[in-house]
């Protein structure tokens, strides 16, 4: 009934041979030229939801999509070797076999994206993780605020790529966007990517605390510009956190950054995402600004500790016709 | 399709929204309507009927009556019946049911939603959380009305009997805009859905009875326009209200011309859609898609003209392509779709047509890859760039997802294209830049203002049009008065007007000082400042009240009204301050007052002595009343509930053609143009036939009193040919008619050529305060312009 495929995806990103965005110098024009409504942003946020959804067999691919997109996290003061090993069992095998056979599932790779911990739990979480292609992704300078001395932050990175993490999420100094110091920010981000080297870089703007909509879109422009592989929205330790407006921002942000350089970059939204609804109005904001290319492990991530949880449960309905309990599932 | 296969494309699947509970209400009522008259569902007098069609689909949905002049002649009986009931309720009364009609609204919302995208092809999602909302909302906010009216619109009474024909775009919410404030003012209606899409008026009628609402308060009697030219007709209907193409419109226009029955259209739009170089280009994506494919395009404010700085064309055309390609049109009950199906078939090839024409005409048209369904009535979203704004495309509403893209170069051009229409119902203006946005809005001819936004609606602000996108407010306190009349016009008999007995040869009877003849005074036109003579060369005899000769003045002619509306439009007038205006209007006061003698003398050849001074002293008064107002008759801020600042700004109606009453030469001719001056309009006077010297005696007062130049013009002749001018002058917005003769007739037959607001005063007592001054007149003297401004950065 619905013939909208599209015969060629207008912004095609070949999954072949994707650069990694080397950076570019900074452009303070672009920067200062950024314009961002924010009554129309919201405006448009608020339809993403419902000018789309998925049902039955779509719903349950996408969600069953939603757990492979998933960098599944623990960022807690109490986290343990023993309680991380856990983690990575559920990251390896983050759904029921049952309901993935029920599903016609059992053959998909079905397993998170990555397992995002603090530097201390690198080394057992990639131990646990070991020939299963998962990768540990740390958080690092200083994170959540960022304000540790720089040196000790450069040196937090290096830490945890020698400690094996593929992926470090860096944060930002907050105060050089509020201050309007772009080449001071550009500085930071462009030396944490020289200290990740192979290393895949996240860039935390910490979208709760930049004020405006106009700074996250201008922050997202200069960490591009600097060379981040992803830009992300928060720490999830921020009082605001992932909103699909913010995120909107920079969904735009990464198409302009495309648009005038070529390089394409990737998108995490993390912090207060537990619902299985909220991932796929992720999800849907992906396909319909950045389109499908955009929906895979290399550039989109959910940053995310319980909403592995719903996801399962909603799966195991879709299965079953009945609404499931939490406890029938796994626990990390 | 298997999860796995999803799993690796994150296609979209079908979303529906299951349509077995509309079905079943069809199946209940044996998918065939009758009329709703008088409480009760009736079969139609002729026995026929007409079939509605889901237009995602292409089938028949179920048979509707078609009404005949019977079954609307009950309808009307039926309101007429109910009238005083209804009235008599009060507004506390009436509230209560309009508050149980909102809240049965919102308790089956759903089903009304469904049943509206079956019937109308419109997306579920647009119904749902667009659609019936609204409708919900402009009841619960009428409800108010009718609880305040006492206390808000004292002074006002019911219309009587409304009669109101409504479109197909958006069924439900069109009947909300016109029942909720009719029903509020105490009026009973008899309304006609289009007949592409009669079933939720229909549904509606059922809540009506299911709320108890006293039978004939709502009547709904369907059919196509034959019916609906029944309605306009009929001559027990005191109102119409219509809502629908210009063309239709006019010949309603045409039709009740003279019938002194109140009229309010809400007609079509070529609505332009400015965007700046500083605008958030990526939200105008967004905001063109909520401008022209909401509801396929079929909104009568659709933003269909996109007026870009030259400079971010390229940019823009780029990013709406890239967006266009990933909207999805299909299934209206599919909730992952962004276009439904076009209302039907006539009007697809009349979309299909105009896009040919467009491509014919040289434009550069672009539509996504992507093909639409072959069952059902469905139109790709359509582009056209390298549009000159001579092209049919650029000036014809074309009422489908089909918008035009033409650039600007200065913000003073985008000004002129954006009005460059026949049509002043919406424009969009995109900037970050406030001092551009709100320099830019009062600019525009349109009723409807959004800056960086776009189809924004509440039951709080006013909605309808400026030029041919018609007249009257539908929503807020403005669109109120639609719906009510001043309480005195029923019982206050015309003042009779003089008795003049007709020309009688005699020797003018002023005489000079001593033995010396007078000094002859000529009275002339007052075009642009000047005193001029008339074009035809000729001059008309004015008699006393005994028929004596006591002067002559200038017959003007078709040039001379010609020359005075340009003079009109040339004036430095409007851009005064409301204080420098006031400053004016006390002036003239003041000189009035110093002639005040001479002008005693003048009126005393028409009317009695005491009565002369009196006229004199009251026209000194009535010039401070409205010096006063000048700066006094504000704008308001509506409260709407969105984080936008919603200004109702009263802006003058234009170049104001003012036909001056007879009685009250002098009282009644100040009485006319002074609101009209008060508020920044420009005025073309055609004096009053008697005693048209008062008026020309009064342009010495003008010239003295710094009034600028094409302010207030005066002409002087024949009423009947000059009204004729006047009227039929496209370059006058408005149109006033005070004398009691069959001349209203004309004057609104006329009008509809450029849709002029004409305002059929009738005879009033202009010594009263209430009758011969105050709001009724501020009112028509200004337009209100909805200026929505969204905030937060």
């Amino acid at each position: 009934m619905i013939t909208t495929q599209a015969k060629a995806a207008p912004t095609g990103v070949g999954h072949v041979g994707l650069q990694r965005n080397p950076g570019f110098p900074l452009e303070l024009d672009w920067v200062r030229e950024i314009r961002v409504n924010r009554s129309a942003v919201e405006r448009r946020a608020a339809t993403i939801g419902t000018r789309r959804s998925v049902k039955k067999e779509w719903q349950a691919a996408w969600l069953l999509r939603a757990v492979t997109l998933m960098d599944l996290t623990t960022l807690s003061g109490d986290d343990t070797p023993g309680y991380v090993r856990r983690l990575c069992a559920k990251a390896m095998r983050p759904i029921r076999q049952d309901v993935l056979e029920a599903l016609g599932a059992r053959d998909l790779p079905i397993r998170t994206a990555a397992v995002c911990v603090y530097h201390q739990l690198v080394a057992p979480a990639v131990a646990a993780l070991r020939g299963s292609g998962i990768p540990v992704a740390a958080v690092s300078t200083g994170f959540p605020a960022g304000l540790s001395p720089f040196p000790q932050r450069i040196e937090e990175i290096r830490a945890s790529v020698d400690a094996g993490a593929e992926e470090i999420d860096v944060v930002v100094t907050r105060g050089h966007v509020l201050t309007g110091a772009w080449e001071a920010l550009y500085d930071e981000v462009r030396a944490f990517r020289e200290a990740c080297g192979a290393a895949h870089i996240k860039v935390i703007l910490g979208t709760g605390e930049l004020g405006t909509l106009r700074n996250v879109a201008r922050a997202s422009m200069v960490a591009m510009m600097a060379g981040a592989d992803f830009i992300k929205t928060s720490t999830g330790k921020e009082a605001v956190n992932a909103m699909l407006p913010t995120g909107l921002v920079m969904c735009r942000m990464i198409r302009e950054y495309r648009e005038r350089t070529g390089h394409i970059v990737g998108f995490k939204p993390a912090g207060g995402i537990r619902a299985a609804k909220q991932a796929l109005e992720w999800m849907l904001l992906m396909k319909d600004e950045l389109g499908t290319p955009w929906l895979t492990p290399r550039l989109f991530r959910f940053g995310a500790s319980s909403l592995l949880g719903d996801i399962e449960r909603q799966l195991e309905h879709h299965v079953t016709g009945r609404y499931s309990a939490g406890y029938r599932h796994p626990i990390a | 399709m298997k999860v796995a296969d999803i799993f690796e494309s994150l296609d979209y699947g079908p979303a529906p929204e299951s349509a077995a509970p509309a079905n079943e209400w069809l199946d209940a009522h044996g998918r065939r309507f009758g009329v709703y008259v008088d409480g009760e569902w009736r079969d139609p007098e002729a026995g026929e009927y007409f079939e509605t069609v889901n237009p995602g689909t292409a089938r028949r949905l179920a048979d509707i009556a078609q009404a005949s002049a019977g079954d609307v002649d009950a309808a009307v009986r039926a309101a007429r019946r109910a009238l005083e009931g209804w009235t008599d309720l009060g507004g506390h009364g009436r509230a209560r049911y309009l508050y149980a009609i909102a809240r049965h609204i919102q308790k089956h919302a759903r089903a009304l939603a469904v049943l509206e995208s079956l019937d109308n092809g419109k997306p579920i999602r647009e119904s749902r959380d667009i659609d019936i909302p609204l409708v919900a909302r402009h009841f619960y906010h009428h409800a108010g009305w009718a609880q305040l009216m006492e206390t808000e619109l004292p002074g006002y009474e019911a219309v009587g009997v409304v009669g109101q024909i409504i479109p197909w775009n958006f069924p439900l919410l069109m009947l909300a805009w016109k029942i909720a404030p009719a029903l509020a003012m105490g009026n009973t209606v008899v309304l006609k859905p289009a007949e592409f899409t009669s079933l939720t008026a229909l549904r509606f009628a059922e809540l009506c009875a299911d709320v108890g609402l006293p039978k004939g308060v709502v009547n709904i009697v369907t059919g196509d326009g034959r019916t609906g030219e029944l309605i306009v007709q009929h001559p027990d209907v005191d109102k119409i209200a219509f809502t629908g193409s210009t063309d239709v419109g006019r010949i309603i226009r045409t039709a009740t011309a003279g019938s002194g029955r109140k009229l309010s259209l809400e007609l079509g739009g070529k609505s332009p859609f400015i965007v700046f170089d500083d605008a958030d280009l990526d939200s105008v994506v967004e905001g063109v898609v909520d401008a022209i494919w909401f509801n396929q395009g079929q909104v009568c404010c659709a933003g269909s003209r996109i007026l870009v700085h030259e400079g971010t064309a390229e940019r823009l055309t780029a990013k709406l392509r890239e967006r266009m390609e990933r909207l999805r049109v299909g299934d209206p009950l599919d909730k992952a779709v962004d276009i439904g199906a076009i209302v039907a078939p006539v009007q697809l090839e009349r979309i299909d047509s105009l896009v040919r024409q467009g491509v014919d005409e040289g434009a550069t048209m672009w539509q996504p890859s992507w093909s639409c369904p072959q069952e059902g009535y469905f139109f790709p979203p359509t582009l056209f760039t390298d549009v000159a704004p001579a092209a049919a495309i650029a000036q014809v509403e074309i009422f489908g997802p089909v918008v035009v893209l033409m650039t600007f170069r200065t913000h003073a051009e985008a000004v002129d294209l954006a009005n460059n229409t026949r049509y002043g119902l919406a424009a969009s203006v995109w900037t970050e830049n406030i001092n551009l946005a709100l320099d830019v809005a009062p600019k525009l001819k349109a009723g409807t203002v959004w800056i960086n936004s776009t189809n924004v609606f509440d039951a709080a602000s006013g909605f309808g049009g400026y030029r041919e996108s018609g007249f009257g407010r539908e929503g807020g306190k403005e669109g109120l008065y639609e719906y009510v009349k001043p309480s005195w016009q029923k019982r206050t008999k015309p003042p009779k007007a003089a008795g003049h007995t007709r020309v009688e040869r005699a020797t003018r009877v002023e005489r000079g000082a001593g033995a010396l003849p007078p000094i002859d005074r000529t009275a002339r036109l007052y075009i642009g400042g000047r005193q001029v003579r008339p074009d035809s060369g000729y001059s008309v005899a004015v008699h006393d009240r005994k028929g004596r000769p006591i002067a002559d003045v200038a017959r003007g002619n078709r040039k001379d009204v010609r020359n005075a509306v340009e003079a009109a439009h040339g004036s430095a007038w409007p851009k005064q301050t409301a204080h420098n205006r006031a400053q004016v209007l006390y002036y003239l006061a003041e000189n009035l007052a110093v002639r005040a003698d001479e002008l005693v003398a003048r009126l005393g050849h028409f009317v009695d002595g005491a009565d002369a001074e009196r006229e004199v002293r009251l026209a000194v008064e009535r010039l401070f009343f409205y010096a006063a107002y000048a700066d006094k008759w504000e704008s308001r801020v509506h409260a709407t509930p969105f984080r936008m600042i919603t200004l109702a700004m009263r802006e003058p109606v234009g170049v104001l053609g003012i036909v001056c009453p007879d009685e009250a030469p002098l009282l009644g001719f100040v009485s006319a143009i002074a609101p009209a001056l008060a508020l920044g309009n420009t005025v073309v006077a055609i004096a009053g036939e008697h005693a048209p010297v008062l008026a020309t005696d009064f342009y010495q007062v003008a010239d003295t009193s710094d009034l600028p130049p094409g302010a207030l013009n005066i002409i002087t002749g024949a009423r009947a040919e000059l009204v004729s001018h006047l009227a039929g002058h496209d370059d006058v917005e408005g149109l006033w008619y005070f004398p009691h003769d069959d001349g209203a007739a004309m004057v609104e037959r006329l009008a509809a050529g450029n849709m002029k607001r004409t305002w059929i005063a009738g005879p009033r007592a202009w010594s009263d305060p209430v009758q011969g001054a105050g709001e009724e007149f501020l009112r028509h003297a200004t337009e209100i312009k909805n200026i929505w401004v969204p905030y937060g950065e």
